[in-house]
């Protein structure tokens, strides 16, 4: 609609839209020359303009937690999640708990998850989960990581159901589907802390606080995606359904809901994904699992056992990933009528029989059922070794790195951004904002600006931008070209896709590892992380712009005389760039959460500030600046899609 | 022939789009046309429609995309409510049913067979079938004989365990041909059947309808785009345009006396005698005073009775219907003009 109406924007309209945009740059810029002779309240956000927000909020929390006595009732919540997380504790590493049964015998889980590949995929996704959980065994990591699937094995249906009801309850209500929006909108760039302040404040720490941080954290994609494959049903399906006499429940469960299950299923895939990602998170609230050792390792540069435990998490993820993907895509295949059982049930009766075997050998073989840390193949030793060669032979070259990047680039930059006086900051925002989507667009920038300069946290917040603008930047230079060499042809562009696909399933903890490894823990580190997870994006959707230009066009072009150079820059470009400008969207995105996360290397930004918020159980600070960061991110989403719906052509 | 009884009765219904559709009309003095519609923010898709479908006939609607006929449709099974008018079906005015009251219409008369087929993706063909017989609660046993008897109708055997997507087109509709009659319903609506099917399965779709209706003898409304389809399969042709029916006749009738300069062009290209039956074009004679000599069929189209027209030296031709008794007779020279043209 919007470009149509730009399109549509008589003359008139679209001259005073530039004279503003120029009026405002002008204003930007004048400050910022003259910014010697400004009053100070332009330069930074006066006393009187920074209002008490966290305060406010505490005393709400406080109003909450103590007059209304929530915290009674998350109490029970959590003593309900608890009950559960001791059964899946007991069975996967033998907490001393009901139904004293556990631990069960790695062998046994591998074998399982082996046959459940086996029946998702096939061979391929068979050997991948057998491999992963042999992988773990043999490392000697089995506890940690039954640890943290014990609290995935629980948080994640539990999301899913909540998200199914809430997603359903959407779709039948379009008032609370409005309402829920802009607050999924917020949550979805809300960063993982801010998530864990409030549960620490109502839960506490440990397992239970992990889980039902994970499960708040993962809800929102599953509303998403259910009420999206419940609009896209098709209409004939639900006529049809209509026409056979169904009533209304009748066609929820059984015509809508079954007809979306493919969607519904990517939701659950996303689920599991964000479980994964925050449960390795929840470390920095006490819960123990890979993730807590994890941090334990970086923060003791422990390089080697890092790795280890890192593709241990890898692995982990793509195993997930490719589990509940397999099952979303799959078609249902019909079996012959006639059939003897044993041919119809024929994997169940293989799993039962692998799994005898498996048992009864690790009665035998104590070695079978558990590998201790001690007996270990672990060879996080020999990495290190490896490692501190490789970085020593590689110093003069990182060294040499760290120095430009921090005097020539870091620092400058990070300078430039501080000295700007925030009126100016607020007045080229507008400026943009105006040329970008008109009046209502410049309004929307200075809004979500305007809360960051009465949050009080500008020269927080201006650091993190740095950061993220820099990542993005140098992100980009390494992004594009490689993304043009993959398009030369499809076979490499699906190579490189499906790294990027793979790459993406990791939780952004795993890319400060081998920045860690090579420049020690230092901004540059942070920063390098933050190129790495920002550049999959980039890449990615550039690929997909520029091979999702139709062939026609790429012909009719050729047809035209064009040359190679002429086609690329008058036909491939131009047609994919809204989709390449939605992977920058998600590169800045991507960033800012890595930013935040990337704290506890010791950076300067709003991530710091939310760690401290953290370790004091501060709701209100945790909250005004999570908002801090989502807002940043929610004005760069909407001027990119603002702009990018204004270019795609109106059909 | 056809017992003239009206199974669906329009009356002057309208539907349109938009905020308050019944208020406006009815506060609307005479009936808008297009334009006043439009201007008001409203889309007119059925505009003043007052037709009937008689009991075992097929009434074909045929359009243009846009010009309503889809709507006019849902709204003679009410998946849309109307705007304004009635629509009697069964003795019953379906506006004014009861959620209840047109769930069990559904489940007892209504069939439906739509375009993009419509088939539940997660359920076999068995189980498609089997939807509408379980939502009237009937058990697993008590449905089995007549589910595998409406497979075999439409040549489905030995593929009951097979998902759709794992059928070919022309199979996924021979599904959703085989789930709207699994209820045995009086009333069958087909949206667009065959419109999304290659032309040849088209074509041995349209003649497997017509071997079907054959056994049948349903109420069916057939909505179509396509003229050709339209002259092969109807009784009666309802033309629309612009959400207004412009001529509702016999398929000769259309193409003899097209009703409007529209109706006209669809007709031009038309071969008519293979159109025109003999009955459609005889003219009533009582027996004695009718030519004697051998009778031509009132089912035979001119273009099969070319030879005998040309050969015959009689004026006219004594025309008789299927039960052998003579209905009228055919002009000869008329019949010959209109099937090797008018002498100049």
């Amino acid at each position: 609609m919007s470009s149509i109406e730009a399109h549509a924007s008589p003359p008139g309209v679209r001259a005073r839209r530039l004279s503003m945009v120029v009026v405002l740059m002008a204003a930007a810029i004048a400050m910022a020359l003259g910014r010697d002779m400004l009053p100070a309240s332009l330069m930074r956000p006066p006393d009187w303009m920074i209002l008490p927000l966290a305060d406010w909020i505490n005393a709400f929390f406080d109003f909450l937690r103590d007059d209304l006595g929530l915290l009674a009732v998350t109490r029970s919540v959590a003593g309900g999640v608890e009950a559960l997380l001791d059964v899946t504790a007991n069975l996967l590493y033998g907490k001393n708990r009901w139904p004293w049964l556990g631990p069960i015998p790695w062998s046994v889980i591998a074998v399982t998850a082996a046959v459940i590949g086996y029946a998702l995929g096939g061979a391929k996704l068979a050997f991948l989960a057998c491999g992963t959980f042999l992988w773990i065994a043999l490392m000697g990591q089995w506890t940690w990581a039954m640890e943290t699937l014990s609290v995935i094995v629980v948080a994640a249906p539990v999301s899913v159901l909540l998200g199914l009801l809430v997603g359903v309850a959407a779709w039948r209500s379009r008032r609370l589907a409005a309402l829920l929006n802009p607050i999924l909108n917020i949550a979805q760039s809300l960063p993982h802390f801010a998530y864990m302040i409030p549960v620490v404040v109502f839960i506490g720490v440990g397992p239970k606080a992990g889980a039902i941080v994970t499960i708040i954290f993962s809800v929102p994609p599953m509303i998403r995606m259910t009420l999206l494959g419940l609009q896209k049903v098709p209409d004939e399906v639900v006529e049809s359904g209509k026409m056979c006499g169904a009533t209304g429940w009748q066609l929820l469960l059984r015509t809508r809901l079954p007809t979306a299950r493919t969607d519904i299923l990517i939701g659950v895939n996303q689920v599991i994904m964000q479980c994964l990602a925050m449960v390795v998170l929840a470390s920095f609230i006490g819960m123990p699992g890979l993730g807590q050792k994890l941090l334990q390792l970086l923060q003791a540069l422990r390089i080697g056992q890092s790795v280890e435990i890192g593709l241990t998490i890898v692995l982990l993820a793509i195993t997930l990933d490719r589990f509940t993907r397999a099952w979303a895509l799959r078609q249902p295949v019909h079996v012959p009528r006639v059939m003897p059982w044993h041919e119809r049930f024929r994997l169940p009766l293989i799993w039962l029989g692998l799994v005898t075997v498996a048992a009864g050998l690790s009665q035998v073989f104590p070695l079978l059922a558990e590998i201790g840390r001690v007996q270990g193949f672990s060879f996080g030793a020999a990495i290190d070794a490896v490692m501190d060669r490789v970085i020593v032979a590689i110093y003069p070259v990182t060294d040499w790195l760290h120095w430009f990047l921090i005097v020539w680039v870091f620092i400058p930059v990070r300078d430039a951004f501080l000295w700007m006086p925030f009126a100016a900051v607020l007045s080229l925002l507008a400026a943009v904002g105006y040329a970008v989507g008109g009046r209502r667009s410049a309004l929307i920038c200075v809004a979500f600006f305007g809360y960051i300069a009465i949050s009080g946290w500008w020269d927080r917040t201006m650091i993190t931008a740095y950061t993220v603008v820099v990542s993005v930047a140098i992100a980009a230079v390494f992004a594009f070209p490689t993304a043009i060499w993959a398009t030369g042809n499809a076979v490499r562009s699906r190579r490189v896709l499906l790294v990027c696909d793979t790459v993406q399933t990791f939780p952004s903890f795993i890319y400060l590892i081998p920045m860690i490894m090579l420049f020690g823990a230092n901004d540059v580190a942070v920063v390098g992380a933050v190129v790495l997870f920002a550049a999959v994006p980039l890449i990615r959707y550039t690929i997909e712009g520029i091979r999702g230009v139709p062939v026609a066009l790429v012909e009719a072009a050729g047809m035209s005389g064009a040359t190679r150079r002429q086609i690329r820059r008058h036909v491939l470009w131009p047609v994919a760039l809204p989709t390449i400008m939605v992977g920058v969207n998600q590169a800045v995105m991507f960033s800012l959460f890595m930013v935040i996360i990337a704290a506890f290397i010791g950076t300067q930004d709003l991530g710091q500030e939310m760690q401290r918020a953290l370790s004091s159980a501060d709701v209100g600070k945790g909250l005004v600046l999570g908002l801090a960061v989502a807002t940043i991110g929610l004005m760069v989403d909407h001027l990119i899609m603002k702009w990018a719906s204004s270019v795609r052509p109106a059909n | 022939m056809i017992a003239q009884h009206p199974v669906i009765s329009c009356q002057n219904v309208w539907k349109l789009f938009g905020s308050a559709p019944g208020e406006y009309l009815s506060d609307s003095q005479e009936a808008p046309d297009l334009e006043t519609i439009h201007a008001a923010g409203y889309v007119a898709a059925v505009r003043d429609v007052t037709l009937e479908v008689y009991q075992g006939e097929i009434l074909v609607i045929m359009g243009l995309s846009g010009s309503g006929k889809s709507t006019l449709l849902r709204c003679m099974s009410r998946l849309l409510d109307i705007s304004s008018g009635t629509i009697v079906v069964d003795g019953q005015d379906i506006a004014a049913l009861s959620e209840r009251a047109l769930i069990e219409l559904r489940r007892t008369k209504m069939g439906m067979v739509f375009q993009n087929f419509g088939l539940l993706p997660h359920r076999t063909v068995l189980g498609n079938v089997s939807f509408p017989l379980e939502m009237r609660g009937q058990d697993r046993h008590a449905r089995r004989d007549r589910e595998l008897e409406v497979i075999e109708l439409v040549g489905l055997t030995g593929r009951e365990d097979h998902f759709p997507h794992e059928l070919s087109g022309g199979q996924q509709q021979r599904v959703g041909i085989a789930r709207s009659l699994a209820i045995e319903p009086d009333i069958w609506f087909l949206d667009e059947p065959f419109s999304s099917l290659d032309p040849l399965i088209r074509r041995e779709m349209q003649e497997e309808f017509l071997r079907l209706q054959g056994g049948l003898g349903k109420t069916i409304v057939f909505i179509t785009h396509d003229f050709d389809e339209a002259l092969r399969l109807a009784d009666r042709i309802a033309i629309m345009k612009d959400g207004v029916v412009v001529q509702c006749d016999t398929p000769e009738k259309v193409v003899l006396e097209p009703a409007t300069p529209y109706v006209a062009k669809f007709t031009e290209n038309i071969d008519k005698a293979r159109v025109v039956r003999a009955g459609g074009m005889a003219l009533r004679e009582t027996e004695a005073t009718a030519p004697r000599g051998d009778a031509v069929s009132a089912q035979s189209t001119l273009h099969e009775l070319a030879r005998t027209l040309v050969d015959d030296d009689r004026d006219s031709l004594p025309v008789e219907g299927a039960d052998g008794k003579i209905i009228g007779m055919l002009d000869r020279q008329d019949a010959l003009d209109l099937v090797v043209g008018t002498r100049t």
